[in-house]
C-alpha cells in the first residue's frame, strides 16, 4: 500500500490573498525598513571602524542613540512584514520548472537563486540581529563582521528583485489593491480576511511587534514594551551591558595601589591614581550611553576631559588616542578615539554617575564618555591612554 | 526560496529598460561584495556556520512555519464560520509574528546571573497580557462581523 505524497503545485494554491497586488504593498513598507536597517547599520560599523578617513560628527551627541535605535526597531518592525510577504508569494516556491526550454531554464534558475539569496539573507539578518540584541549567541561566528556582509547580499539580491520585477510592482502599487491582472488564474478563492483586511492587520501587527519592543530605546515607550530586552533601568540608573565579572575586572584590580593610570604620548608618560583624578578639575556632562544592542538611557557624568588628560603628555591638538581597558574577556578591551572625540570637551574620564561614584560594573575607577558613540566604544576600567602613532 | 519567477519570462522578453538592467547589475554587485566580504573577513569553518544557520532559517520558513500556517489555515476554514475565521486568522497574524521575535526574550537564553539588568523583565506575563488584548481584539471583531454578516454575505 503505497501513496505518493501530495507535491504541491502552485496551481493548488488558490487564495486570492496571495496576489502580486497585496505582495507588492507590503513589499514596499518591507524595502523601506530593510532600507533603513541598511543605512543605520553603515552608519553603526563606520563608527566602529578604528580608521575614519571621514571624521565620524560628535554632535548632535544623540545621533548614534537615533540612529542605533532606528536600525533595531526597524528589524523588529520588519518581521511581520516579511513573514506576511513570504506568505503572499509561497505558491511562486512550487512554480514549475521549464526543464524543455534551456535558455527559459538558465533565467529560472537565476532568479531562483536571486530569491534564495534575498530571503535567506533577509532571514539571517532578521534572526541574528534579533538574537544578539538579547545576547543569545549559540553561534561560532563572529557577528559583527557577518551580519554587516550579509547585509550586503541582502540588500543587492533586494535591487536583482526589484529590478525583475519592476513592471509588476509599478502595475500593482499603481492599481487597486482588488485588481487580478497579475493574479495567478487559480488564485480565486475569498479568504477569510479581504485584501484590505489583511493588510491592516499587518500594518497592525507592525505596530504591536515595535511598541512591543521600542522601549529599549525610547524612554516614553518603556510601560508598554512589554518584549524589550531592558526595562533601560539599572544600578545608578543606568543598565550594565557586560559586567566586571563577564569582563574579568576584579574589585582587587582596581583596588587603591594596585590601580594605576597611564598617559603615554611616545616618550613621554605619566602615571595618575584615582586620587590624582579626582583632584583634577571635574566637569559634569549629560550624555546618553547607546548600545550596539539598540538600548540608550542618559544619565549625569562626572569626571576629567580627555583633552586636559592628554596634555599633560603634551598630545598634539587632534591625536588620536588609544584606550586601554583592564577588561581580561570579550571585543572592545583596546579601543581607538579619534582626534575629534579627545578634542570635544563634552568627552570624559568619568568618575562618577548620577551624583554617585561609578560603580564596579559601571567601570570604576574609571569610564569613557563621549558624545555620539556606540556604547562599545565607551571603554570601562580604562587604566592606560597613549597617543597613537 | 519563496517565490521564482514569473519576472524570469519577462527578461527573456527582450522588453527590459536599461533602468532595470542597470539596477539588476548593481545589485549583483552589491551582492558579490557581500560575499567577498562574508568569505574573507573570518574562518572558514565560521563562514560555514553563517550558511549553516541561513539554510536553518530558510527551512524553519519554507517547511515548518509555512506548514504550520497551512495546516491552520486549512484547518480554520473547515472548522470556522466565516464570521470568526476572518478575526481570528487576523489575531493568528498579530500574535504568531510577534511571539516569533520574542522567542530570545521569552526563552531568556541570554539571560547571566552576573547581569541583572539583561532581560530585566517579566515576559511571560507581559506576553500574556498581549495575548488577552489580541484575544479581546478577536472577540471584538467576531461580534462586528455577525452583526453586519446579514448585509455581507
Amino acid at each position: 500500500m503505497s501513496r505518493t505524497l501530495p507535491v504541491p503545485t502552485e496551481e493548488r494554491f488558490t487564495s486570492r490573498l496571495r496576489s502580486p497586488a497585496v505582495a507588492a504593498r507590503i513589499g514596499l513598507l518591507l524595502a523601506i525598513t530593510f532600507t533603513t536597517c541598511f543605512v543605520t547599520g553603515l552608519i553603526s560599523h563606520y563608527a566602529q571602524n578604528v580608521d575614519h578617513p571621514v571624521p565620524f560628527p560628535t554632535s548632535p551627541a544623540w545621533g548614534y542613540r537615533f540612529t542605533q535605535g532606528l536600525h533595531v526597531i526597524s528589524g523588529y518592525a520588519a518581521v511581520p512584514l516579511l513573514l506576511v510577504k513570504l506568505w503572499t508569494v509561497f505558491p511562486k516556491l512550487f512554480q514549475a520548472v521549464p526543464l524543455g526550454d534551456l535558455r527559459r531554464l538558465v533565467l529560472h534558475g537565476l532568479e531562483r537563486a536571486s530569491i534564495a539569496a534575498l530571503v535567506g539573507a533577509a532571514l539571517f539578518q532578521l534572526v541574528s540581529g534579533i538574537m544578539n540584541a538579547a545576547q543569545w549567541y549559540p553561534w561560532s561566528f563572529s557577528f559583527r563582521p557577518s551580519h554587516y556582509a550579509m547585509a550586503w547580499v541582502a540588500i543587492g539580491a533586494l535591487l536583482v528583485h526589484v529590478a525583475v520585477k519592476l513592471p509588476v510592482i509599478r502595475d500593482a502599487l499603481l492599481g487597486d489593491v482588488e485588481d487580478t491582472t497579475h493574479d495567478r488564474p487559480s488564485a480565486t478563492r475569498e479568504g477569510a480576511l479581504s485584501r484590505r483586511g489583511l493588510l491592516r492587520t499587518t500594518w497592525v501587527a507592525t505596530g504591536v511587534a515595535v511598541l512591543a519592543t521600542a522601549g529599549g530605546s525610547v524612554a516614553w515607550l518603556r510601560q508598554v514594551s512589554v518584549l524589550a530586552v531592558r526595562t533601560g533601568d539599572g544600578p545608578q540608573g543606568i543598565p550594565i551591558n557586560r559586567s566586571a565579572e563577564a569582563a574579568g575586572v576584579t574589585p582587587e584590580a582596581v583596588a587603591t595601589g594596585a590601580y594605576a593610570l597611564e598617559l603615554v604620548n611616545g616618550a613621554t608618560s605619566r602615571t595618575l591614581d584615582r586620587a590624582d583624578l579626582e583632584a583634577m578639575t571635574q566637569h559634569t556632562e549629560e550624555l546618553p550611553i547607546a548600545c550596539v544592542e539598540g538600548w540608550s538611557a542618559t544619565a549625569t557624568w562626572t569626571g576629567v576631559r580627555v583633552s586636559e588628560l592628554m596634555a599633560l603628555v603634551d598630545a598634539p591638538d587632534g591625536s588620536d588616542v588609544v584606550v586601554t581597558s583592564l577588561q581580561r574577556f570579550g571585543a572592545f578591551s583596546t579601543t581607538m578615539m579619534q582626534g575629534g572625540f579627545v578634542e570635544d570637551d563634552r568627552t570624559l574620564l568619568a568618575l562618577g554617575l548620577n551624583g554617585e561614584e561609578l560603580s564596579l560594573d559601571h567601570g570604576f575607577p574609571c569610564r569613557v564618555i563621549a558624545p555620539n558613540r556606540p556604547g562599545v566604544l565607551q571603554t570601562k576600567w580604562v587604566t592606560r591612554l597613549e597617543v597613537s602613532t | 526560496m519563496s517565490g521564482g519567477g514569473v519576472g524570469a519570462g519577462r527578461v527573456g522578453a527582450g522588453g527590459v529598460g536599461a533602468g532595470r538592467l542597470v539596477v539588476g547589475g548593481f545589485g549583483v554587485l552589491v551582492g558579490l561584495y557581500g560575499a567577498w566580504l562574508l568569505l574573507s573577513r573570518q574562518e572558514l569553518s565560521q563562514v560555514l556556520d553563517v550558511a549553516v544557520w541561513t539554510v536553518a532559517a530558510l527551512l524553519l520558513h519554507d517547511v515548518v512555519i509555512s506548514g504550520l500556517e497551512l495546516a491552520l489555515g486549512a484547518a480554520a476554514q473547515r472548522v470556522l464560520p466565516w464570521t470568526v475565521s476572518g478575526p481570528v486568522a487576523g489575531g493568528f497574524l498579530v500574535l504568531g509574528s510577534v511571539t516569533l521575535l520574542a522567542v530570545p526574550v521569552l526563552g531568556r537564553f541570554g539571560a547571566r546571573e552576573d547581569n541583572p539588568t539583561l532581560l530585566d523583565r517579566d515576559y511571560t506575563t507581559g506576553w500574556l497580557v498581549l495575548a488577552a488584548l489580541v484575544v479581546v481584539a478577536v472577540v471584538l471583531a467576531v461580534l462586528r462581523r455577525r452583526r453586519h454578516a446579514g448585509d455581507t454575505r
